[in-house]
């Protein structure tokens, strides 16, 4: 498995033809306290940049965007009682979506960890 | 992921406790053309934190960047009774009203403390409006009444209910008898402070007015005290909002009118009348206080999660009844509250209606403000 991020504080992770995505640890800390999230559902046909999500923060709502083309497989149910999980564990329970692969290539502009932590260190 | 709007007027300015603010791990964004705190980091940093902190301790709030003024001279009384709807005959020295800039059509231009001081009249205004508000005061007083825009003065708040016990130790003199709207001259470790139990939280609390260079040791010495935390805007912005405080250019603009925003005591009782002697807009103003306005601002208790924030339409089943000018979470109560005009038809407490928020209309109640009550420190109590 692999796992990549972007420029939008996304990350994905690829297992296969399918891949799961969620917002970063650097993402939840710059919104703070989740109050909700809109994840989208099964069928939705996502396109690379659109948005797929909404994040609720205290502060404000901020768009959450699908890192690759695909379709939804399932949104995270957990997090429509439990939103917090997105401050506590970002990059695991806290995932948003699971999707499906359109096209591969996609992945290729995406970061590494050790290219997102640069990326994150330089803002 | 995109990037949480804020409120930007650039380029921004620094404040006399901008060091302060970043050695405490704040996260800085501008705000009425200032960089300010917007939270803070560490165990008791974060929106909701702060806030939960304020309700149940002491939270203190650089709020500099507001105006202080100072309007003195000749004839100062009565010709701030004529830019302003106020009754100055009614005040004694200390003693702090809120009032309302007005234009000529009664929509609000700002709104703001006035306080009598032994020589003149001491206003704090509103920090994004408060360049606007010196011309538009300046206009309207004659020349030899003086207005003096306080720079170089800081002003702090400190708020919640263990606030007056953390102050009360490192003020010298005794402030047990300021009541909620009343201040004082004192000193803090040596430093002059005109210290006033007001605030903007719904707790009980001060603001602190103290000259800009000595304001980093005035606040370094209340956050000493075990009762106290920083807190930034984020939370000043959501215990405003439950306790049912207008925020201006938001809840309130030149499109609304005092009376529309609930805020009739705000044009004093003389002042209502006919005989009570004119002010900008005047004639609407009397007319609403008359007839009753088409719409009204209201309290909005969500259900569920997800909060309508401003600029969500408000419909009474299919029909768009009003806008929402302020809203979000609630973290004392734990769901969404919103501040929102709607039409005098769908205003009375209790009334269903709903909230559009990307298309799903979510459930709204008309309910009364404040939504949390209010906790100060009134005289007698």
């Amino acid at each position: 498995m692999a796992r990549y991020f972007t420029e939008e504080h996304e990350w994905i992770e690829v297992d296969g033809d399918t891949a799961t995505v969620g917002i970063t640890d650097h993402a939840q800390e710059q919104l703070g306290d989740i109050v909700f999230v809109e994840v989208p559902e099964a069928g939705k046909e996502l396109t690379k940049g659109g948005e797929a999500a909404v994040v609720e923060s205290v502060k404000a709502a901020s768009d959450v965007y699908a890192p690759i083309a695909g379709t939804v497989i399932e949104g995270n149910a957990a997090l429509e009682g439990d939103p917090e999980l997105v401050n506590t564990s970002p990059e695991a329970d806290g995932w948003f979506f699971k999707m499906t692969i359109a096209d591969k290539g996609e992945l290729d502009g995406l970061m590494d960890a050790e290219g997102y932590k640069s990326f994150c260190d330089s803002l | 992921m995109s990037d949480p709007q804020t409120d930007i007027e650039a380029p921004p300015a620094t404040l006399p406790l901008d060091a302060w603010h970043r050695d405490l791990g704040a996260r800085m964004v501008p705000f009425a053309g200032y960089e300010m705190p917007i939270q803070y980091a560490g165990e008791h940093g974060g929106i909701v934190a702060e806030h939960n902190w304020t309700r149940t301790h002491a939270g203190l709030f650089d709020v500099s960047h507001m105006g202080q003024l100072y309007v003195s001279g000749e004839g100062a009384e009565a010709a701030l009774e004529a830019v302003l709807p106020i009754d100055l005959s009614t005040m004694t020295v200390g003693q702090v009203r809120y009032s309302l800039l007005l234009d000529e059509n009664g929509g609000v231009l700002d709104d703001l403390m006035v306080t009598r001081w032994g020589t003149g009249f001491y206003l704090v205004v509103n920090g994004a409006t408060k360049w606007d508000d010196i011309a538009t005061l300046r206009e309207h007083l004659p020349d030899e009444v003086s207005l003096n825009h306080l720079e170089d003065s800081a002003l702090l708040a400190l708020q919640g209910p263990e606030a007056a016990t953390a102050l009360a130790r490192v003020t010298e003199g005794d402030f047990s008898a300021l009541t909620f709207m009343r201040g004082g001259e004192f000193a803090i470790d040596g430093v002059p402070a005109w210290i006033s139990r007001s605030g903007y939280t719904g707790e009980d609390g001060f603001e602190i007015s103290v000259p800009a260079a000595e304001v980093a040791r005035v606040a370094s010495l209340l956050l000493d005290q075990p009762e106290v935390q920083p807190i930034g805007l984020g939370a000043r912005d959501s215990l405003r909002l439950e306790a049912g405080l207008p925020l201006y250019g938001h809840d309130l603009s030149p499109e609304t009118s005092p009376i529309e925003a609930g805020l009739v005591f705000g044009i004093n009782k003389r002042r209502r009348a006919d005989t009570g002697g004119g002010f900008p807009g005047c004639e609407r103003i009397r007319r609403e206080i008359a007839e009753g306005t088409g719409r009204k601002l209201v309290g909005l208790a969500l259900e569920g999660r997800l909060p309508a924030r401003e600029g969500a339409d408000v419909y009474s089943g299919d029909i768009k009844v009003g806008t929402v000018t302020s809203g979000g979470f609630s973290p004392t109560l734990g769901y969404p509250i919103a501040m929102a005009y709607v039409d005098a038809a769908s205003a009375a407490q209790g009334s269903d209606l709903t909230c559009e928020v990307r298309g799903k209309h979510l459930p709204a109640r008309v309910v009364p403000l404040p939504f949390v009550p209010h906790n100060y420190h009134r005289k007698g109590a």
